[in-house]
């Protein structure tokens, strides 16, 4: 009776599995496992593929523009991750806080994250005109002399960063979270110790959401090499009529590896290379994946949480 | 004691300067967005530069709606968007009730390749399955951007298992015990339970597909089947762009989500917490 029971509930557990078990087979390992095959080959759209063995690899190691767009994408994941953490949690601290109109302050805080990004970045687009745009007029009050933001090469990834760093209201919310979390008694005993607002923060709010910002650091860097839309509509924007024509922004220097990807794959047609190139990709951000959450899993285990 | 109460209201005080200028940046674009719209191009390329409009008009608006076929694009929307928020919410309460409520082997199995597919990047899996949608003739159809919806997203499927797992066992197994089967458990108990979960993810289903740049770029390229993301990049394509309309239709375009944000936040912040702290 007890096995019989145990074969139902296998039964019903995979029955109502079933919908995600296909999507995965089809949508997940499917097209990793086609990709990894097309990664060999040679073809475009209307082609069968070809195999030519390492060929793609040892072209895109040879690619001086593989290597510029994955130096541009390490740059925002490695910039970008600890700006935005820092960004979020500071603006945590200031939501959780008790005053009137918070609850204002914490929406306006969280807006920009939840409209879609295509909006979003063509604001910033106009917000950076170098000539009409909102940015460096508002700098000229000060007397400074903005730069032209999205056209010198200097300027465009500062430009990427400063929009992600208004678009950090999600973390921002998970850093609340995790504050919330933290023992009031804590405080209170520091409190009595007669330990300073910045000692608290140092020996009690950061060990004790450390757990938390590991986890965002590693979705952070995960994001950052999903990094395409923003890049690809500033890059367009760039060229006026001329979209339809890769580019890599001003000097390639907003060239980012997905979309370098999207341009062998759909522009040059070149789709075996581009799987090469995604594959790469893959196990790169695998790789960091396992490491941080090592690294994560260390610093939870350093702060005494579970 | 004076001078300890005299602190603390000039602290306080600077408090909400600094909270008043935090909330003014992170305005900043809406404002632009907004003000921009109701100008005249001339206005917008005009020096100085004014944040308010000069003179205010409307004319932005109805322009925005000729120069792209706007509701065309967003009737095509709209469409894709009701789809996956349908496919979203058939399918993950039940994958969910699977990984929470039933005891089986498979749930560990799942829920960790659950985590495992987050880090899939889509470069990778685009182009073979490009290829295969093209091999069906299905580019430039909504398929390619409904289907998935039908076979569930591990990030809403740990939304609504997180909410499973909060609730007790105990209500499930009394109507086991009257006899209920799984799938009566399941629809008639466990399903209504989860409708704050079920919210939340709408809502998420509704932005993604709402949002969604990426998918579409790559599978609709006929005029009259494009959405509404890929419809304000068509005002970008001219030589000079008429700033003044892209944020008309910017704002048109921004408006629901807003809307929607502003009715629903708690579900909003519970969402991303969830997955955020737990997963």
């Amino acid at each position: 009776m007890k096995l019989k029971q145990r074969n139902r509930d296998t039964i019903n557990g995979l029955l109502f599995a079933l919908p995600w078990i296909i999507g995965f087979l089809c949508f997940s390992v499917y097209p990793l496992g086609a990709s990894l095959y097309y990664s060999f080959t040679e073809f475009n759209p209307i082609t069968k593929p070809v195999w030519v063995g390492l060929e793609n690899f040892r072209m895109s190691f040879s690619d001086p523009l593989v290597w510029k767009s994955l130096s541009n994408t390490l740059f925002m994941a490695f910039v970008s991750t600890p700006i935005n953490l820092f960004a979020a949690l500071m603006l945590a601290m200031v939501a959780v806080r008790k005053f009137k109109g918070r609850g204002i302050a914490r929406a306006i805080f969280f807006l920009p994250s939840v409209i879609p990004m295509i909006a979003a970045t063509m604001v910033w687009i106009w917000m950076f005109d170098p000539t009409y745009g909102f940015l460096n007029n508002f700098l000229s009050i000060f007397g400074i002399r903005g730069p032209s933001w999205l056209m010198d090469p200097r300027y465009t990834k500062g430009a990427l960063l400063l929009i992600g760093t208004w678009c950090v209201g999600a973390s921002m919310l998970v850093c609340m979270a995790a504050l919330a979390e933290v023992p009031v008694s804590y405080y209170e005993s520091a409190q009595i110790d007669g330990a300073s607002g910045i000692q608290k923060f140092f020996y009690i709010t950061l060990p004790s959401i450390a757990h938390v910002l590991a986890y965002q650091a590693i979705l952070s860097f995960i994001n950052a090499f999903q990094y395409f839309q923003q890049v690809y509509v500033i890059i367009s924007a760039n060229q006026g009529s001329a979209t339809g024509t890769a580019s890599g922004g001003p000097s390639n220097s907003i060239l980012m590896y997905p979309l370098y990807i999207f341009h062998n794959a759909f522009v040059y047609l070149k789709m075996g290379k581009a799987s090469a190139m995604a594959w790469i990709l893959f196990i790169i951000v695998s790789l960091l994946a396992v490491l941080m959450s090592k690294l994560a899993r260390k610093a939870s285990e350093n702060a005494g949480v579970e | 004691m004076g001078v300890i109460k005299g602190r603390k209201a000039v602290a306080s005080l600077m408090f909400y300067v600094l909270v008043i200028c935090l909330c003014a940046i992170f305005l900043s674009p809406f404002l632009v967005m907004l003000t921009t719209s109701l100008k005249t191009n001339s206005d917008a390329f005009t020096i100085p530069v004014k944040l308010l409009p000069r003179k205010l008009v409307l004319d932005n608006y109805p322009a925005a709606l000729r120069t792209i076929p706007y509701f065309k694009y967003l009737m095509n929307t709209v469409q894709i968007t009701l789809f996956s928020v349908l496919g979203q919410l058939l399918v993950t309460p039940m994958v969910a009730y699977s990984l929470s409520k039933i005891k089986w082997k498979g749930a560990s199995v799942i829920s960790g390749l659950l985590m495992a597919t987050m880090m899939i990047p889509y470069t990778v899996t685009m182009i073979p399955l490009y290829r295969t949608y093209s091999q069906l003739h299905l580019t430039n159809t909504y398929i390619p951007l409904i289907l998935p919806a039908f076979f569930g997203k591990a990030y809403y499927i740990l939304i609504v298992r997180q909410f499973f797992h909060g609730l007790p066992n105990s209500i499930l197994e009394a109507a086991r015990i009257d006899g209920a089967n799984e799938f009566q458990r399941y629809s008639r108990i466990a399903l209504p339970l989860c409708k704050p979960a079920l919210t939340t993810v709408a809502i998420f289903a509704f932005l993604d597909a709402w949002s969604d740049y990426l998918a579409p770029l790559i599978y609709i390229s006929k005029p009259n089947r494009l959405t509404l993301s890929l419809g304000l990049q068509q005002f970008m394509n001219e030589y000079s762009v008429k700033w003044a309309e892209l944020m008309a239709a910017a704002v048109l375009f921004v408006t629901p989500v807003i809307v929607f944000f502003l009715i629903f936040q708690r579900n909003f912040v519970q969402g991303v917490a969830v997955t955020g702290l737990k997963a």
